[in-house]
């Protein structure tokens, strides 16, 4: 049977893509960042998921606003990057496995999740950032992938509690796969920021730290957040951390904290990266 | 028309991407769409102001698009991951667009952020 080996939380912002196109690893304004994300390279390395199912959100390459999926999941043999305008190097396309998603699919639509089900899909940064900071892709990428959007760009978006509580479906349909895979869960986006408006540049410190906390020992806290609260606490786009509680709701109850990195800013954003692991 | 309002539209310097604001931009994020393609970002160089007449903005838009006024793009009804499309073609990212809203220079609007992080 699959199992959930692990889950992650990553910041997806496309100035991460274009430090690392340009090297930037080591700058020092870089560097508190991307060190972070070490411990979870090393993890990764000795773990070795199959599959990794990455919650993220579309920015306008794979949809526009002409038809808005509140949740749309990837049932292709594999998802190309291709241009979107932001000026990110086109990254190399990943894997899907097609079987494994179908599989998603019933079974979170029989706990009545209706996806949206692509069987083509080009993903944008929001998903190739955070495969970027997770795994060396000099060759090819180690796993296979199946893309999880979430609608964050168009309101209203999906409550925390509609996010979590398919997280949840979504960990009993990965443990259900009848077939040995270690499958790793992706919440990308976040922290606090904001874009757009007289407040963009905004941070909140607290509520990141608080929303870090309580996604280790109290998730359905954070799943009772308003959409206001959360507009108004992490900011415009920092409301994206919706996606986080799906890959908490795919965990155990109760999980351990392996690792965890906090650094503001890289560029507008406060940065989170979390690794947690089932308890059972 | 009704709008339904929102206990989030009190939150200051903030416009929400609603129903309403997907409404007044949809054809203004649509040109931002076809920003994707380089062949169009060069097109649009050639002669924005008929690239914008093409997509059929409003003239308030389109003399907004003519004089890259993100936050005027924005309460025009543009959706800020779209207008990221835009602003793109003239190498802006989120910082330099980010200075430009909030009236400050990009290095004002760039220690800002830096001093948050040391708070």
């Amino acid at each position: 049977m699959a199992k959930i080996v692990g889950g992650i939380t990553t910041s997806h912002i496309p100035a991460i893509g274009i430090a690392m196109a340009k090297g930037l690893q080591e700058d020092p304004y870089w560097k508190p960042f991307f060190d972070g994300y070490k411990p979870i390279q090393a993890w990764l390395e000795n773990v070795k998921p199959d599959i990794a199912v990455i919650v993220y959100n579309d920015h306008g390459l794979n949809f526009f606003l002409d038809t808005v999926p509140t949740f749309a999941i990837g049932a292709a043999p594999h998802y190309q990057n291709e241009d979107e305008g932001w000026g990110i190097p086109v990254l190399p396309t990943v894997q899907g496995n097609p079987e494994f998603s179908w599989h998603l699919i019933e079974s979170v639509m029989a706990e009545e999740f209706d996806l949206t089900m692509c069987q083509e899909m080009v993903v944008d940064h929001g998903l190739m950032i955070p495969m970027t900071l997770m795994w060396d892709h000099t060759k090819s990428w180690p796993v296979e992938v199946v893309p999880l959007a979430v609608n964050v760009v168009q309101h209203p978006l999906p409550t925390a509690q509609r996010c979590y509580k398919l997280g949840q479906a979504l960990g009993r349909a990965i443990e259900a796969y009848g077939e040995d895979k270690k499958v790793v869960v992706f919440g990308t986006g976040g922290m606090s920021h904001q874009l757009q408006g007289e407040r963009s540049g905004f941070i909140n410190k607290e509520f990141d730290r608080m929303f870090m906390d309580k996604m280790v020992d109290d998730p359905e806290a954070l799943a009772k957040l308003t959409m206001t609260e959360f507009l108004d606490q992490s900011g415009s786009e920092g409301a994206e951390l919706i996606m986080w509680l799906v890959m908490r709701g795919a965990l155990s109850e109760k999980v351990n904290l392996l690792h965890s990195n906090y650094h503001v800013p890289i560029s507008n954003t406060a940065a989170g990266v979390m690794l947690l692991e089932n308890t059972d | 028309m009704v709008w339904k309002e929102h206990d989030y539209e009190k939150i200051p310097g903030t416009y929400v991407f609603n129903g309403r604001r997907a409404v007044m931009g949809y054809a203004l994020n649509k040109m931002c769409m076809t920003f994707n393609s380089e062949e169009n970002r060069q097109e649009f160089l050639e002669d924005r102001d008929a690239y914008c007449r093409k997509f059929k903005l409003t003239d308030e838009q389109r003399e907004a698009v003519l004089e890259k006024d993100i936050l005027r793009l924005l309460q025009l009804g543009g959706n800020i991951y779209y207008l990221a499309k835009f602003g793109g073609i003239y190498g802006m990212n989120s910082q330099s667009w980010g200075a430009q809203q909030t009236g400050m220079t990009v290095e004002e609007f760039k220690a800002m952020l830096l001093k948050a992080g040391e708070d």
